[in-house]
């Protein structure tokens, strides 16, 4: 395996608006090395949210080439896609999105089951990645009956549960308070740090930002400029 | 694991609406117990009239004049002749007994008490033909026939309606149009069913009848003619023996009858193939309910995917392939179905019985049957309502893309 995880090239992306078509995303080359932690900012409509759907396969570019760790993914079916998020990436929204309804440990298994595990290794795999998350004591809880930032820790259990080989943020610290906002970033950098867990950071804040070894700033479609 | 842990949380979403899946199940609910309760219901009504059928003898043949079916130019009555040449053992070896009778509508009266019935004169032979036995008295004797004796056996309604009594009228008198006539004979009661009752009649000396009461324009006419065969098994026979003897009699052209046999079977596949129809009938009604509890799966499927996108995009961002979508929402409206598809069963056994209940109560027993084979259809069914009717739905949630599920709001 190469050590460039994340491998776009020229990638662009068209959307059919009714009779228009909008460019989000004009042209984008962007590499990213396994263990490597980036945040990737721009204004509102730069085509940062595009970005982050092909990078994490919830979306296919229009035209150009785009590798997720050797795999390359331009012209794969939904269900192809769908299996290649299961392995290789995961996600951590800013609204967090938990099963309402299912506890701690249900939610974090629930990508082991659609990878096909069976249930007594996919509890005991979950278990073991919501301890590392600190919530080893809240796998009985349902969202409704946890804080903000556990919330999102156990969103952080579900994204790590299947060793992804990217996880993308998506401001992730936007629903929490500044302290439990950075409890958050210190977890997710302690990942990288312990695991070496790639991470990607979407995000409008310059203090997440700061945080990350790069960051690569996006205007209309385009890479404007990357600082180290 | 698979099956369960997918059975497990359908169970678990339904339960988050109770209310919702409750009056969801209710439309499949009453769809499968109308169907049931509509086809036992048919069941028991088939079951009754075919009893009824059956009660009447299986080895009995009613022979009368005229043809239903063809014109006949002069068509011969039946007469006492035809009925002792029917009784021949050489001519007709499968006939057992033999009991012509004729029959009308007159007023009898005892004392203060007087009542239209129905009269029918007979002769010995029709106690056993017809089956009746007697409470008290005698049945008409051959001596009363021959001397066509003013006497009558009468039926227990008949009875108690004249004499307020059914028991110790042998002896009393009453009055045929008129003419006074010594009772008899008291017969058992039959309980009353169908047309007319059995119980509420009078029968007297089939030559009384002819003489005194009915005048036809040939001479000793008799309306029917019941003919019992040997057994069951020689009715067809019996029946050849019959029409042959008849034919010759009445000098008949080839191939056009001037009389009609009527067998207990025959009147039976009629009464089948009636209520059968009327079976199918019901039941297809009631299925439209069952295809509009349906139409409520949709429904409600429709707006629970609606209102779990955000859930579907991001079971879709974890790694779910749309078969696993379509599953997760197939199973849900199956359940739906499968359980409301139960409660239906048991509410159609209620059902069917309380209506058999209330159809005993008012006179006419009808005993529902639920058979295994329409609650596993009806089972089947309400299971294939709600993967037909939960495809659509099940389907949409399949393929909404992730990108546009996660954004919904």
């Amino acid at each position: 395996m190469s050590d460039i995880v994340v491998n776009a090239r020229d990638v662009t992306k068209v959307y059919k608006m009714g009779e228009f078509d909008v460019h989000a995303l004009r042209g984008v080359s962007l590499d990213i090395a396994r263990s490597e932690v980036v945040s990737i900012m721009g204004p509102s409509g730069s085509g940062k949210s595009t970005l982050m759907n092909v990078i994490g396969c919830l979306d296919r570019p229009t035209d150009g080439e785009y590798w997720l760790d050797g795999e390359k993914v331009e012209n794969l079916s939904d269900d192809q896609l769908s299996s290649i998020r299961n392995r290789k990436v995961g996600f951590v929204f800013q609204s967090f999105n938990l099963l309402p309804r299912q506890t701690a440990l249900t939610n974090v298994v629930l990508p082991l089951r659609y990878a096909g595990l069976n249930n007594q290794e996919a509890q005991k795999k979950a278990m073991a990645a919501l301890e590392k998350v600190g919530l080893a004591d809240r796998v009985k809880h349902r969202p409704n009956e946890l804080s903000g930032g556990q919330q999102q820790r156990v969103a952080i259990a579900r994204a790590l549960v299947n060793d992804p080989a990217i996880i993308l943020a998506d401001e992730p610290t936007g629903a929490l308070d500044s302290k439990s906002g950075q409890e958050i970033m210190d977890l997710l950098l302690h990942m990288n740090q312990e695991q070496g867990t790639t991470l990607i950071f979407v995000t409008h804040d310059p203090r997440i930002a700061s945080m990350t070894q790069r960051t690569v700033h996006l205007k209309d479609g385009l890479v404007e400029e990357e600082e180290l | 694991m698979k099956i369960l842990q997918t059975i497990l949380e359908a169970l678990d979403s339904l339960t988050a609406n109770k209310m919702r899946s409750g009056l969801t199940m209710l439309g499949i609910v009453i769809g499968v117990a109308a169907v049931i309760a509509m086809m036992a219901i048919g069941a028991g009504v088939q079951n009754s009239i075919t009893g009824q059928i059956e009660g009447i003898g299986t080895n009995l043949i009613f022979v009368s004049a005229g043809n239903q079916q063809q014109d006949v130019r002069n068509p011969k009555p039946l007469t006492l002749a035809d009925a002792e040449a029917l009784g021949d053992p050489l001519a007709a070896p499968s006939v057992l007994a033999v009991a012509p009778s004729v029959g009308t509508q007159q007023e009898v009266s005892a004392g203060r008490e007087s009542s239209r019935m129905s009269v029918t004169g007979v002769t010995p032979a029709y106690a056993g033909v017809s089956n009746e036995t007697l409470t008290e008295g005698e049945f008409i004797t051959q001596e009363w026939l021959q001397g066509r004796s003013a006497v009558a056996v009468i039926g227990p309604d008949t009875a108690q309606r004249l004499f307020d009594r059914t028991v110790g009228v042998i002896g009393e008198t009453i009055r045929i149009a008129g003419t006074p006539y010594r009772v008899v004979g008291v017969l058992e009661a039959k309980g009353g069913s169908g047309f007319g009752s059995q119980d509420d009649r009078v029968l007297i000396p089939l030559t009384t009848a002819q003489s005194r009461l009915i005048q036809r324009n040939v001479r000793d006419s008799v309306d029917s003619i019941q003919v019992q065969a040997v057994n069951s098994e020689s009715v067809a026979a019996a029946t050849e023996e019959i029409s042959q003897i008849l034919r010759t009699r009445h000098r008949t052209e080839v191939g056009i009858d001037d009389f009609t046999l009527f067998s207990q079977d025959s009147i039976l596949s009629i009464a089948q193939s009636i209520t059968g129809i009327l079976t199918v009938f019901l039941g297809g009604i009631a299925g439209i309910s069952l295809l509009v509890g349906g139409i409520g799966i949709m429904n409600i499927m429709l707006v629970s995917v609606t209102e779990r996108t955000r859930e579907i995009g991001l079971r879709k961002a974890v790694g779910a392939r749309k078969r696993d979508i379509l599953i997760q929402f197939l199973t849900e409206s199956m359940l739906l179905s499968l359980l409301g598809g139960l409660v239906g069963i048991l509410l159609a056994v209620g059902l069917a019985y309380g209506i058999g209940a209330i159809a005993a109560a008012s006179g006419t027993p009808i005993d529902p049957s639920i058979t295994l084979s329409a609650v596993l259809l009806a089972t089947l069914f309400s299971m294939s309502v709600g993967l037909l009717f939960g495809i659509y739905p099940a389907n949409r949630a399949a393929n909404l893309q992730p990108v546009e599920a996660l954004r919904y709001e």
